[in-house]
């Protein structure tokens, strides 16, 4: 099977060919996505001002490493700055987050094997590809050389498929910066031998 | 969309003795992001040339960390927060 990355057209469009399978694998995961950064909580009942521009007062680090990850502390010296940072921007942070995976979202639904983004929805996908990356990343354990011991997992290990949906990501993402930065995708398109 | 952070009044006794200690943001490495894009990142928001971007990714890459911009607290604040929409780790501190 051909995989396809993001390419520019000469009329300096960006797109993507994919299939059916693949959309509703990205669409799938874009929806795992939006749970998961999607604050859980009584929102409304804050503090109508808080609310208004964007106060969480209940924003704290999370346990999960994925989370961490995604909502990092900003000052690594200074647990208390940290916090109160936190407070201030993790809702926005998170609010951004979902903009763009509801722009994936929306145009995987209206697409069909070519997808086509303007600038601004290409930015969204870099961003909602990032934040998939971290996370499955996350899960998986990727570090910076352990690359190939993945690749060396048994098929049926659950990890196998998962960190092979993170390789698709990888690609996805490295050419969708390409196109965007006016590199030629036009010899990544690989073909995974069978 | 509103990622700038909000302005706020702390009684912060460090700026107000030393108002002009300059403060850095850092980008640390990390497995998943990607070169490409951390590229891109700095060439996006910081405006930097390819090469500079190019520079500052591979001292992340290959030092672990690199200083990417430097400023006021409030400018490193929200420079921090664009790094973290963008997804990468980047933290804010005193340049000591």
């Amino acid at each position: 099977m051909a995989v396809h990355g993001f390419r520019r057209s000469f009329t300096g469009r960006i797109y993507l060919r994919t299939d059916t399978v693949e959309r509703s694998i990205l669409t799938d995961l874009v929806g795992q996505l939006e749970e998961f950064v999607a604050p859980d909580d009584d929102w409304a009942d804050a503090d109508p001002l808080a609310r208004m521009v964007g106060i969480d007062p209940d924003a704290a680090r999370s346990d999960d490493p994925a989370l961490a990850r995604l909502f990092p502390d900003a000052y690594s010296d200074d647990e208390e700055a940290s916090s109160e940072f936190r407070r201030f921007t993790e809702r926005s942070l998170r609010d951004t987050k979902l903009a763009h995976a509801a722009t994936v979202r929306a145009t995987l639904v209206r697409s069909g094997d070519k997808l086509v983004l303007n600038e601004a929805e290409a930015q969204s996908w870099l961003g909602t590809l990032n934040d998939l990356r971290l996370t499955l990343g996350s899960r998986l354990g990727v570090e910076e050389d352990n690359h190939d011991d993945f690749l060396e997992l048994p098929e049926d290990d659950p990890l196998f498929a998962l960190f092979h949906v993170y390789d698709w990501l990888t690609f996805l993402q490295d050419t969708l910066v390409r196109a965007l930065t006016g590199l030629d995708t036009q010899f990544l398109d690989t073909e995974i031998p069978e | 969309m509103g990622t700038a952070p909000v302005e706020l009044e702390r009684p912060d006794v460090e700026s107000v003795t030393a108002p002009d200690t300059p403060w850095i943001t850092l980008v640390w490495n990390d497995p998943v992001n990607l070169m490409s894009y951390v590229t891109y990142v700095f060439r996006t928001h910081f405006g930097y040339s390819k090469e500079r971007a190019e520079k500052l990714m591979s001292d992340v890459h290959h030092e672990g960390r690199a200083v990417v911009s430097s400023g006021s607290r409030e400018e490193m604040e929200r420079d921090v927060t664009a790094m973290h929409s963008y997804g990468l780790w980047a933290t804010l501190q005193k340049d000591d």
